[in-house]
């Protein structure tokens, strides 16, 4: 603490820049909002109450250009406890236990700085989870990177990589799956999109509503320092020359902070000393403060002296921009503080009453013995401005070329598949995550040699001491988005919905991360409006509604957005994880049927991108009755114990489907041997709503399959250490595991 | 028997390790915080895997000086029986109960996967029921788990029967590409002198359960529990 004659002497000495439209614009706002300032106040802002304004008004916090199209999402089911709104959604997953989920961009910080960028990405959203009484379970992540040859593509894979193990890792949550793709569209700017799923009982979760008037407002956490100040508002523009000097905003993580302020909060929710809680992510104390205050339809009063600080001399204005990580806002019961103090303090951690809560939903903020901002709550919230954006013509995607050139044979056209950056083997980077702390993991990322021992469509962790599992998948097919965002929109739902019935998960809800351009730009707000339509008419559907999400837009670079890129995290609950599916074949002679239906679609395919080096034709059209049908037929087929192994048909088809099942299996192959003389697009078609499986009752299964009215072909038998094609071709087990293996690590090897 | 897992600010493998610990006894062990300083009439003392403190410093070496440690050093001279996974034979070396060091894996990286370990001594209270040279697969998560010691401390593990287990492949042969970290003759845990203590980097904790890869962790921690019931 500073003397009062120091501080006096520092006020001497601070002058804050003067309130001026360029300013403003500097802090993301337009002439139009920042007149709207003057008219709710009826006054000039002061400084501090400027950068609130700014970052409560910004993209980030207030999703101005896509909140009129998230409502047209489906977020309601006799199933969700919590919809969007809150820290994270919630479901029941039955016993009066609850699944709480969200997930999370970094993309901004991740590009700048991508070991912290990715590390405090994951520390926020496990943070979101935790804030409301659950206890994380698992976490995945979906990462998209620029082309590999691209000089900056291994640095930041590299980073982010370590980011996200450094903080996962000590944190004590596993990372059980996820994605990761290379795109040219990303150059630029890289995804980084963070989920987590926690486990809470019903009765005990935490909201930020329900504040009351009159009750001490508490900081928990770590200290509060200059890092990240406007961190939401870089994350609200685009990039153009010179991104690095935004270095300073990005915030720095410490994960082990964090996992003392899991268990101090878990423990202190144990008792009843909490009324609301809202971590501090985006836009810091500012956000934290004015959620709690509009949720709760009250006012603030916070004196910022006595907010633990790690620098000197700190304005208000960087206190209430801070991004600093690992913080906590708290409303307490009155009287319940001394209680909860020592919770914190048996985890040397900062706790300090900072303020109290008042009756006229004003937030004023106290400072070095003056008052730096008093102002009314709602209108950060409510008047924040709602931009119906223009909306352009998405163009067309190009058409396919006449001659695609030679069609290699099977064999060689699969070799380049499973050596291609999107398809090969992310060993390199899962096995840099602890994917088996909290000892429940039982299906996690990869195919051959996985941290569980098993692979299947979703990750499956089960829920401590009980015959649950839950399911979890993130999908996204951007090529298919931008070429349709509608269909591309419809796709990535729908194959989040495969993914779990796949693994014979019962889907139940998803998070979205909605990534995206510059909305301003007509055409990127058609791709975005078209594939938030797409994935509300697919949960509507399913039957599988959204219940939490996020949205980064502005993921452009002088002018180059990145392909749409809208994010589905699903969740689905398995009964009794005995049951649950893999996609290992089992046995030689295990009959091998495509359910769904024949490959005939290639536009947009992977085969086409990775072998003919094309990206056109039409993306693949989603019958979502067709999808509901096939996925149900799936689930019961599994629950019925018809089946060894299932996989859906997605990236490159059928036969890539087959060669994923061998490398779960490693040293059992498929024999199709009898398909001679079918079409490329039989083995290599992304049409929608299939899977593959295996099974040693042909006949029961067959009959179940005519039963429900689903196609169902027989294609061959699972055969022993080779996978035999038409024609004479052949591929030994090992030699497939070979090709999938070899891409990322000698790619991160070489140095350029 | 009486079982005490310790706990520190940045442990996050206990509840794994109780896991394990009632599976064989069908009895939960007590989590004891780091700032207790007695620990009486324990059969075993357990410290278990996570990031004590964050990794700050060296893995293990706050936690080296937590309260508890007076009195683990105690209980270690005394016979107590010890058992170190992971973070926690991080601890062991550095309060010097154990010998050698653990550096940062040779590629530089965390690690987590299945390794295969084949027992090396099986004439101890802790593997007993494991047959010497026989391999169990059990998965590894650390970021400096290479062992090293000196030639002197080499020679005095190999004088002493101190080696527990080293990273094998499938068929138990001891080899470079089965040494998951870089660690010096393959060493993946090792016994005190008088064989009470044991300190091994992979979990077999997490290779218990039925639901998980393998249970090839539990004649382990049979032989590590049942002779004190």
């Amino acid at each position: 603490m500073q003397n009062t004659a120091e501080k006096s002497d520092f006020l001497q000495t601070v002058r804050e820049p003067d309130i001026t439209l360029e300013l403003a614009q500097e802090y993301g706002l337009n002439a139009e909002e920042f007149d709207q300032i003057f008219e709710i106040l009826g006054r000039a802002p002061t400084y501090t109450e400027l950068g609130i304004f700014s970052v409560m008004w910004s993209e980030h916090c207030s999703y101005k250009s896509s909140r009129l199209h998230l409502k047209k999402l489906p977020t309601e089911a006799p199933h969700v406890i919590q919809g969007p709104g809150e820290n994270a959604g919630v479901i029941d997953i039955g016993d009066g236990q609850a699944a709480v989920f969200k997930m999370e961009s970094h993309n901004h910080p991740s590009y700048i700085e991508p070991f912290q960028g990715a590390a405090t990405g994951v520390g926020g959203i496990m943070r979101d989870v935790f804030t409301m009484g659950a206890r994380p379970i698992a976490n995945i992540n979906a990462l998209r990177f620029g082309e590999p040859a691209h000089p900056k593509t291994r640095s930041l894979v590299s980073g982010v990589v370590s980011g996200i193990s450094h903080y996962g890792n000590c944190m004590g949550v596993p990372t059980v799956g996820g994605e990761t793709q290379f795109h040219k569209s990303y150059n630029g700017n890289i995804l980084v999109n963070a989920m987590t799923v926690g486990i809470a009982n019903q009765d005990d979760i935490y909201y930020a509503r329900g504040a009351q008037p009159n009750m001490p407002i508490v900081y928990v956490g770590s200290k509060t320092g200059r890092d990240g100040i406007h961190g939401a508002t870089m994350a609200s523009a685009e990039f153009g020359d010179g991104n690095e000097e935004n270095r300073p905003t990005v915030q720095v993580g410490d994960p082990f902070t964090e996992k003392l302020l899991l268990e101090a909060c878990l423990e202190l929710m144990q008792t009843d000393c909490i009324v609301s809680i809202q971590d501090m992510g985006a836009a810091g104390l500012t956000s934290s403060g004015v959620e709690i205050a509009d949720k709760g339809g009250i006012g603030v009063t916070m004196n910022l002296d006595d907010v633990p600080q790690r620098e000197r001399n700190m304005l208000p204005y960087e206190i209430m921009l801070s991004e600093s990580q690992e913080r906590m806002l708290m409303i307490l019961k009155p009287g319940s503080e001394d209680k909860a103090r020592k919770v914190f303090e048996k985890w040397d951690l900062d706790f300090a009453v900072i303020g109290t809560t008042t009756d006229d939903q004003r937030l004023r903020l106290n400072m070095y013995g003056q008052t730096w901002c008093d102002i009314p709550v709602p209108p950060l919230v409510d008047a924040a401005p709602v931009y119906d954006r223009p909306q352009g013509q998405h163009p067309l995607p190009k058409p396919l070329p006449q001659d695609l050139g030679e069609t290699p044979s099977l064999k060689t056209s699969l070799e380049t598949l499973m050596r291609s950056p999107n398809m090969s083997s992310k060993r390199w980077i899962w096995e840099q995550y602890d994917g088996l702390v909290m000892g429940e993991s039982w299906a996690t990322s990869g195919l051959t040699n996985t941290q569980a021992g098993r692979a299947s469509d979703a990750a499956l962790v089960r829920v401590p001491n009980t015959q649950k599992a839950l399911a979890i998948s993130s999908d996204c097919n951007p090529r298919y988005c931008y070429a349709n965002p509608f269909e591309g929109g419809k796709q990535a739902v729908a194959e989040s919905y495969r993914n779990l019935c796949a693994s014979g998960a019962t889907p139940l809800a998803v998070t979205n991360n909605l990534n995206f351009g510059n909305p301003e730009r007509p055409e990127i707000m058609a791709q975005f409006v078209g594939c938030v339509e797409g994935l509300g008419a697919a949960c509507a559907a399913l039957d599988y509604p959204v219940i939490s999400g996020n949205v980064s837009l502005y993921n452009e670079t002088s002018g180059t957005a990145i392909l749409p890129t809208p994010v589905i995290g699903g969740v689905g609950l398995v009964s009794d994880w005995e049951m649950a599916m893999d996609m290992a074949f089992k046995s030689e002679g295990a009959t091998l049927f495509i359910v769904g239906g024949e490959g005939a679609h290639l536009g947009q395919s992977l085969y086409y991108s990775e072998v003919h080096g094309v990206e056109a034709g039409l993306a693949p059209i989603v019958d979502l009755d067709v999808e509901k049908r096939n996925g149900t037929f799936m689930r019961e087929a599994i629950a019925r114990d018809l089946l060894e192994a299932a996989h859906d048909i997605s990236d490159g088809g059928l036969l890539c489907a087959l060669a994923e099942m061998s490398l779960a299996a490693r040293t059992l192959g498929f024999d199709v041997s009898q398909l001679a003389g079918k079409a490329t697009a039989f083995w290599y078609g992304e049409d929608q709503g299939r899977y593959v499986v295996a099974t040693t009752e042909p006949e029961r299964f067959s009959e179940a399959a005519q039963s429900d009215n689903v196609p169902v072909l027989k294609i061959g038998v699972v055969s022993q250490d080779n996978c035999v094609l038409p024609e004479g071709e052949e591929i030994s087990c090992s030699e497939l595991i070979a090709w999938h293996e070899k891409w990322l690590p000698d790619y991160m090897s070489k140095t350029n | 028997m009486k079982t005490a897992i310790i706990t520190f600010p940045g442990t996050n493998r206990e509840n794994d390790m109780a896991a394990a610990v009632k599976l064989t006894t069908g009895k939960s062990p007590d989590l004891i915080w780091h700032k207790e300083t007695t620990l009486e009439n324990y059969d075993l003392i357990i410290l278990p895997g996570g990031f004590s403190y964050g990794d700050y410093l060296r893995c293990g070496a706050m936690a080296a000086h937590s309260p508890i440690m007076k009195e683990i050093i105690a209980q270690a001279e005394k016979g107590t029986r010890i058992f170190g996974v992971c973070n926690g034979f991080q601890m062991l070396i550095e309060t010097r109960i154990l010998p050698g060091a653990l550096l940062k894996n040779k590629n530089l990286k965390f690690i987590c996967k299945n390794v295969h370990l084949r027992s090396e001594n099986t004439d101890t209270h802790f593997t007993k029921h494991l047959k010497e040279g026989s391999v169990i697969e059990v998965p590894v998560a650390h970021g400096d788990g290479n062992y090293f010691a000196t030639p002197d401390i080499l020679s005095d593990l190999a004088a002493n029967d101190q080696v527990a287990f080293r990273y094998c492949d499938a068929q138990g042969n001891v080899s470079e590409e089965a040494n998951a970290n870089g660690s010096i003759d393959n060493i993946a845990g090792i016994y005190n002198k008088r064989k009470t203590i044991l300190g091994m980097m992979p979990h077999p904790e997490n290779a218990t359960l039925s639901h998980q890869k393998t249970q090839d962790g539990v004649p382990l921690f049979e032989g590590i529990l049942n002779g004190l019931m």
